[in-house]
């Protein structure tokens, strides 16, 4: 879990420089203001200049932090500190050998860069003592979870288990929205959030990719598929990538069906599949027969040129090809 | 040698491109090559302009017009030969720019478009323009497998006087490759039997062993679709010669064609100033990936292309058998004549349907290994 989603220890907010590192909007946004105000809660009057670092140069960074007449405070937000150049970067480095009273320093930073100077960047300023606040993108189902847990304690609520896989089932992955949603949920829910308030005002899934869809059409589920195709034209999968789901769901049966029954982790490298793969495969052959995989494979090929400008509709053509796979599935 | 004994068996297109040439009066502004591939589209423009800008008129093959024509390095020939997907608007709007001006050295200013069926829509009806209206001395000759509108669009087509070329006969072939080529008479006659017509792909056959064993590897995948597990080897085997090949191709030009740029744009320059022409030599160096990722799709598809052929050859092959005509692989007749007793004509004709429906699927730029497995699980039914 991220520091910035939390309320981090005052002390540590307002030191005179910090380093933002990470991609994710919602949480760099928040450690930025969380450090102006840390700032600002030391000295009111303090003046914010928010710069690109693209944008800033040395003399301006010069000029910027130099000690000022009647040092009043002032609070510098240097962001995209990865597009640096060579010249400000070490006009920056010498401003950290030797800064400033009252100037408070927050540098964002996505990781990246380009150039020497911008990746050798947060190191530099690890070393001359910045708070510094993580900021990566959360991409464990686990991390999101505890976000979730995270955002409705700060709205002053709780959550139980239940109430966040639904609210992860019904949002989706971004985290402003899983935000927005968790206050709100708060709020409405008067503190205690539980599965049932969740569904209360969310209903169906936020996310459907081709894999889940693909995977309920081999397995036979008829409308199961037909509903979670529904949802993902509905929430913009692209349809190519659900052709390529049916292709690579059809074509893993056929070649697993092909090689026989075998351990999955002798036949992995000779099959070109990773073994859980193979694993699954092994379970949803069972359904098929060999010329029902033979005409599939047939279907999604067709589908495969028909999403990509041959059907006047894509639409239609991909709930044709689903169809059509579960007629060839279940013909025996 | 005159530059026409290029054209190999085309009597009767020589016949009339040879009197445009002498002839004012035969003489017109927009010429359409179209035949099957391989019959030589390209070269007979290439010939074609030899013999216009030729210094005696006549396409002697001796004389400077003659001879840098035909080498590309002539001052008024401007040769398009497409290495991507596609031709753009932005190439076709440049060249009419160039197709505009008076000839410098040669009798006419002449615009050769090599795959003029690979002219995207807007490209074609800038291309229109000029062909409706040329300047005096300016001619387009263009190349297109056929005069379909699928091919050429028919604006462009109306506009043209057509050259239609005929399948070079396997005898004329030989003749070539043993002439022109120097291969031994039996290699070139065996070559010219399975090259189903095509010149330049005898002379591969003839010359290249990786070539010979490629074709004898897909022409053992119909009668080696045995076990339900053949059918992803044989696709495989299809899949990886095509990968092999694009590879093969971009290892050897991408790199250098890439450090090239780099260089250009000051790439491993000091100094003050570096960091910002790296940032534009950024836009060009994608630029140029994308051009080159274009060039390997379309080397993956002339040899997956290649090999589709080839098979789609066995199967009419095992078709006529019984009829007794000529065979598009001879070398491998004894496997057709097999097949032709194990397979009813109405399989035979389903697994060639399947054949050319891959072949298609392809051109709508479905994934080859989706495509080529389809159709070889078609295949071994």
């Amino acid at each position: 879990m991220s520091s910035a989603a939390k309320p981090s220890k005052t002390s540590k907010n307002a030191a005179p420089l910090h380093l933002v590192l990470g991609d994710e909007a919602l949480l760099v946004e928040r450690a930025v203001r969380a450090a102006v105000d840390a700032a600002r809660a030391v000295d009111p009057t303090s003046e914010l200049t928010t710069l690109r670092a693209s944008e800033l140069t040395a003399p301006v960074l010069l000029e910027l932090a130099s000690p000022s007449l009647f040092s009043e405070g002032r609070v510098i937000v240097i962001e995209a500190a990865q597009d640096i150049g060579q010249d400000t970067a070490d006009a920056l480095q010498s401003y950290l050998a030797d800064p400033v009273d009252g100037v408070v320093m927050v540098v964002v930073h996505s990781g990246g860069g380009r150039s020497k100077a911008a990746k050798a960047l947060p190191n530099a300023l690890r070393k001359a003592g910045a708070a510094v606040a993580e900021c990566n993108k959360l991409t464990k189902q686990s991390e999101r979870e505890a976000f979730v847990r995270a955002e409705v304690k700060r709205a002053g609520g709780s959550i139980d288990a239940g109430g966040v896989s639904a609210l992860l089932d019904a949002v989706g992955s971004d985290l402003r929205e899983l935000s927005a949603a968790a206050s709100q949920l708060t709020a409405d829910s008067g503190g205690k959030v539980d599965e049932q308030a969740v569904r209360r005002y969310h209903r169906g899934r936020a996310e459907v990719s081709g894999f889940v869809v693909a995977e309920k059409v081999v397995a036979g589920d008829e409308a199961a598929a037909m509903e979670s195709l529904r949802w993902a034209l509905q929430i913009g999968v692209p349809h190519v990538l659900i052709a390529d789901a049916f292709a690579d769901a059809v074509r893993t049966i056929a070649r697993v069906s092909a090689a026989g029954r075998g351990n999955p982790n002798h036949m992995a490298g000779e099959l070109g599949m990773p073994p859980w793969k193979i694993r699954k495969a092994q379970g949803q052959v069972r359904g098929w027969s060999t010329p029902a995989l033979r005409e599939s494979m047939r279907i999604v090929a067709t589908l495969n040129a028909e999403v990509k400008g041959a059907a006047a509709d894509p639409d239609y053509a991909l709930e044709r090809a689903a169809l059509k796979l579960l007629a060839a599935r279940n013909r025996r | 040698m005159s530059v026409w004994s290029q054209l190999v068996g085309q009597e009767p297109a020589v016949e009339t491109l040879s009197s445009a040439v002498t002839d004012p009066a035969s003489m017109t502004h927009a010429w359409l090559f179209t035949g099957p591939p391989g019959s030589g589209r390209s070269v007979a423009a290439k010939t074609f302009a030899a013999a216009l800008q030729c210094e005696q008129a006549t396409g002697c093959g001796e004389c400077t017009g003659c001879r840098t024509a035909l080498a590309g390095t002539h001052a008024d020939v401007r040769l398009v030969v497409p290495e991507g997907l596609s031709i753009s608007v932005a190439e076709m709007r440049a060249l009419v720019q160039t197709a505009a001006r008076r000839p410098s050295t040669g009798r006419w200013q002449i615009v050769i478009i090599a795959d003029a069926d690979r002219l995207t829509e807007g490209a074609s009806n800038a291309l229109l323009k000029a062909v409706e209206e040329p300047p005096s001395r300016t001619v387009f000759l263009l190349c297109a497998p056929s005069d379909h509108p699928e091919d050429v669009s028919v604006t462009i087509r109306s506009r043209c006087r057509l050259v239609t070329l005929r399948t070079p006969p396997p005898d004329a072939i030989a003749q070539v490759l043993i002439e022109r080529d120097g291969i031994e008479e039996e290699r070139a006659r065996w070559a010219a039997s399975v090259c189903g017509g095509h010149v330049g792909r005898a002379r591969r056959l003839a010359t290249d062993d990786a070539a010979r064993q490629r074709r004898a590897e897909v022409l053992r995948i119909p009668t080696s679709l045995r076990r339900p597990s053949d059918v992803f080897a044989a696709a495989d085997v299809l899949i990886k010669a095509a990968e092999a090949d694009a590879a093969e191709e971009s290892k050897e030009r991408d790199e250098a064609e890439r450090a090239e740029l780099r260089t250009a744009m000051g790439g491993d320059g000091t100094g003050k100033g570096v960091a910002a022409a790296k940032r534009s030599a950024e836009a060009a160096v994608k630029a140029l990936e994308k051009k080159q990722k274009s060039r390997a799709t379309r080397t993956q598809r002339d040899t997956l292309d290649l090999a589709l052929v080839d098979l789609a050859g066995f199967y009419r092959d095992v078709l006529v058998v019984p009829s007794g005509s000529r065979l598009n692989h001879p070398d491998h007749a004894e496997h057709s004549t097999e097949a032709a007793r194990r397979w009813s004509p109405e399989q035979a004709l389903r697994k060639l349907e399947a054949v050319l429906a891959c072949r298609d699927a392809i051109l709508w730029n479905v994934k080859p290994r989706i495509a080529v497995e389809a159709m070889v699980s078609t295949l071994a039914e």
